[in-house]
């Protein structure tokens, strides 16, 4: 099949590895990927902000960038959450209904790596290898708007040598909420302070999630604290073989 | 010619829908305060657990949630209507019907009538309404006593304290805290008293009693009222209210104009949502229901105070008004984790947590809560849990838009972070600006330490308060893939 990738704008400036890591993947299950250069943002940040307008023109870009490609896929639950949740509803509130009605039909054909994976490949095991103890954290937007489910679960569970272990209280916000984490950012880290005291007490070396942005703010606290926990894409965790080591 | 001047919201220097920090500042305060974390940590985590035994229970949930959804979309596009078949149907059995602007026109009212029935002091029911329009201070004002007799609002009204929750409005409060209020405000508190739960329960039983019997004026809010019956309902667990709404002579109900249901059969469906979602219990203890005046049985002044104070601006946004659609069940508070964390005085208002942060703004119009709609991280708990699917993560989005295009309408110099969200827009609309900003966030580099930044100047300083940045990678994605595809 071929994939048009959508790197992220985060992850294509801050954390290449992660768009590198589901290349990997989706070649080595035999698939083409292709990677639209002209590619940019999906206007997420203007949008949960409050400027809608200036959201616009990003979301046209992004649908005139992706509207000629069949399958489209992001390493992240929040930037797929935007495009197939909230691009056609700025378009028609911004009063551009053909716009809408394009970016509706963009959105249908955009999935979450897990939901590709499992829904579009009816893949769940990747052949990967990765021996370390991993606690993984569904991000909100993969779990409530996207509804991926256990997906990304049943990914890791066949994953060789992993050992996948419960966190608790996981579907809590860990208080990164774009730029919540920067307006509120005293409320932002009395939520990271827990969701990270529950990665700690699982006693991973790996903390694991679908968005690029979520390890973010949550790797940057372990960071800070040099709690010895290291967050990790599940992008690179699956895209991890044997011979890669 | 006329101008359109938009609706009337609330108004100011009345009621409680204000807060006098904006809710970052409030927030910061309440974070500090680590036996309130504790306190609402512990109660958050155990109604949240009772909550999702009960729903779990009826394999029909998510219908009824569709139902209760449905009959409030349905009674909000026609709400004059139903008022209007209301009072009738009030007025037919007896009650009197007022109609109330905002706060002010209420706690007149209140007042008016009370002072007709010749009293001095009035008993409360739990009443979200009467805390909106800060009736206890208008009544005060007024040389009325009004004694709150919810066992959680007695603790916060003799604690000179605000109500911090919707429906446990003393959750802030442990048994140790509510004990010392005890001996301390109530003057016929045994000195030997225990912070056991009966023995506190016992206590505010025998000082409630003494007002009950004594009381002529009872005053309530409303759960639902039954447009094609007149009926009002009240739900409640402790039976304090029912002595309030059948011992004194004349009944005040304060009610929001958006709790009429059209039909006896919808309150079949809220019946079943509210209590589940609230308290976690199948059916509340005590659900009392009266319509107008039933001669020689219960209050014989029977009067309904109809309330607007911005409701009527919040039905004009085609998208704000599902706000309106709220049953003060407080499930949407109990799974936000921002409200378990700063609680409900951060948010300013009577009405907290997620719903508050999508209701309050829009009473008092956005100018005057403008940081309420960005106390959310969009998680997205709160419309899960909603009885009556109201998409709070939507609504935040759409009135953090509407707060900005105000701001620029109102010709209002743009702030920093309006310059950079134009900015970020220009870079972002074209691939070959945005590849440029990424060699220009390269320059982090420098900034680096071990691979990552410790400190990073404003307005991104908020981040390293706590949290370290990762360093610009030395080539991008992009780069990489253009470099893949070259060889």
């Amino acid at each position: 099949m071929r994939i048009a990738l959508f790197a992220t704008c985060l992850a294509d400036t801050l954390f290449p590895d992660v768009p590198k890591a589901t290349v990997t993947i989706l070649e080595r299950l035999g698939h083409e990927v292709e990677f639209p250069p002209e590619q940019t943002c999906c206007g997420q940040m203007h949008v949960n902000t409050g400027y809608q307008k200036q959201a616009l023109p990003l979301i046209r870009h992004f649908v005139d960038t992706f509207e000629p490609h069949e399958v489209i896929v992001a390493p992240s639950g929040s930037c797929v959450g935007s495009i197939a949740h909230q691009h056609a509803m700025v378009a028609r509130s911004q009063g551009d209904e053909d716009l809408a009605a394009r970016a509706e039909a963009v959105g249908q054909r955009t999935f979450e790596l897990s939901q590709l994976l499992v829904d579009v490949l009816g893949v769940e095991d990747v052949g990967a290898s990765y021996p370390h103890r991993v606690a993984y954290h569904p991000t909100c937007h993969s779990l409530r708007m996207l509804r991926v489910g256990d997906r990304p679960l049943r990914l890791l569970k066949n994953v060789s040598g992993l050992e996948l272990v419960p966190l608790p209280d996981a579907e809590v916000c860990c208080g990164f909420g774009g730029t919540f984490a920067l307006k509120n950012s005293d409320t932002s880290i009395a939520m990271l302070a827990d969701k990270m005291r529950n990665v700690v007490s699982t006693g991973a070396d790996v903390c694991t999630a679908g968005d690029s942005s979520c390890l973010m703010h949550i790797g940057g606290g372990l960071s800070r604290l040099r709690a010895g926990v290291r967050t990790v894409h599940l992008a690179e965790i699956l895209a991890s073989t044997s011979a890669a080591r | 010619m006329t101008t359109f001047l938009g609706m009337p919201t609330a108004p100011r220097g009345v009621g409680h829908l204000r807060g006098d920090d904006p809710f970052p500042v409030a927030a910061r305060r309440a974070l500090g305060d680590s036996q309130l974390r504790r306190n609402l940590g512990k109660a958050t985590s155990t109604i949240r657990a009772k909550r999702a035994r009960v729903v779990s229970e009826l394999p029909d949930w998510e219908e009824l949630r569709s139902a209760g959804q449905a009959i409030k979309a349905a009674t909000m596009r026609d709400l004059g209507r139903y008022l209007v078949q209301l009072e009738a149907a009030v007025q037919d059995r007896g009650g009197v019907v007022h109609w109330a602007r905002d706060a002010n026109e209420a706690n007149a009212i209140v007042t008016r009538l009370t002072q007709a029935a010749g009293a001095t002091e009035v008993v409360k029911v739990k009443s979200m309404a009467t805390d909106e329009i800060g009736l206890n201070d208008a009544l005060a004002d007024a040389g009325i006593a009004a004694y709150e007799t919810d066992l959680a609002e007695l603790i916060v009204q003799l604690g000179h304290d605000r109500p911090s929750h919707i429906l446990v409005p003393a959750i802030h409060r442990n048994r140790a805290e509510i004990r010392q209020i005890f001996l301390r405000e109530m003057a016929d508190a045994d000195p030997a008293l225990t912070d056991e739960p009966r023995a506190l329960a016992e206590a505010a039983r025998l000082h409630l009693r003494r007002k009950f019997m004594s009381a002529t004026v009872g005053v309530s809010g409303a759960n639902f009222a039954v447009a094609e019956t007149g009926t009002l309902c009240v739900v409640e667990s402790e039976g304090n209210g029912r002595m309030c709404l059948t011992l004194p002579q004349t009944l005040i109900t304060v009610m929001g104009i958006e709790k009429v249901i059209p039909t006896w059969a919808d309150l079949g469906v809220f019946l079943q949502l509210l209590p589940r979602s609230s308290t976690g219990e199948r059916m509340n203890p005590y659900t009392s229901m009266w319509t107008g005046v039933t001669p020689g049985d219960g209050p014989q002044s029977v009067h309904l105070i109809l309330l607007d104070n911005g409701r009527t601006a919040a039905l004009a946004d085609p998208a704000g008004r599902d706000a309106l659609h709220c049953i003060r069940c407080s499930a949407c508070l109990n799974v936000c984790p921002v409200y378990e964390r700063t609680g409900g005085h951060a948010y300013g208002s009577v009405y907290p947590g997620p719903i508050g942060a999508v209701l309050s703004p829009q009473l008092t119009g956005i100018e005057d809560n403008p940081t309420l709609p960005y106390a959310s991280s969009l998680c997205g708990a709160c419309y899960d849990a909603c009885p009556v699917k109201i998409n709070i993560p939507e609504l935040l989005v759409h009135l953090r838009a509407r707060h900005v295009a105000e701001s620029s309408r109102a010709g209002r110099v743009p702030s920093g972070e309006a310059i950079a969200m134009a900015a970020a827009s220009w870079v972002m609309a074209d691939p070959r600006r945005f590849r440029t900003a990424q060699r220009a966030g390269r320059a982090g580099r420098v900034i680096s330490k071990g691979g990552k930044i410790s400190a990073l100047p404003p307005p991104l300083a908020g981040w390293t308060k706590a949290r370290d940045a990762p360093e610009p990678p030395a080539q991008t994605f992009r780069q990489w893939w253009a470099s893949r595809e070259r060889s």
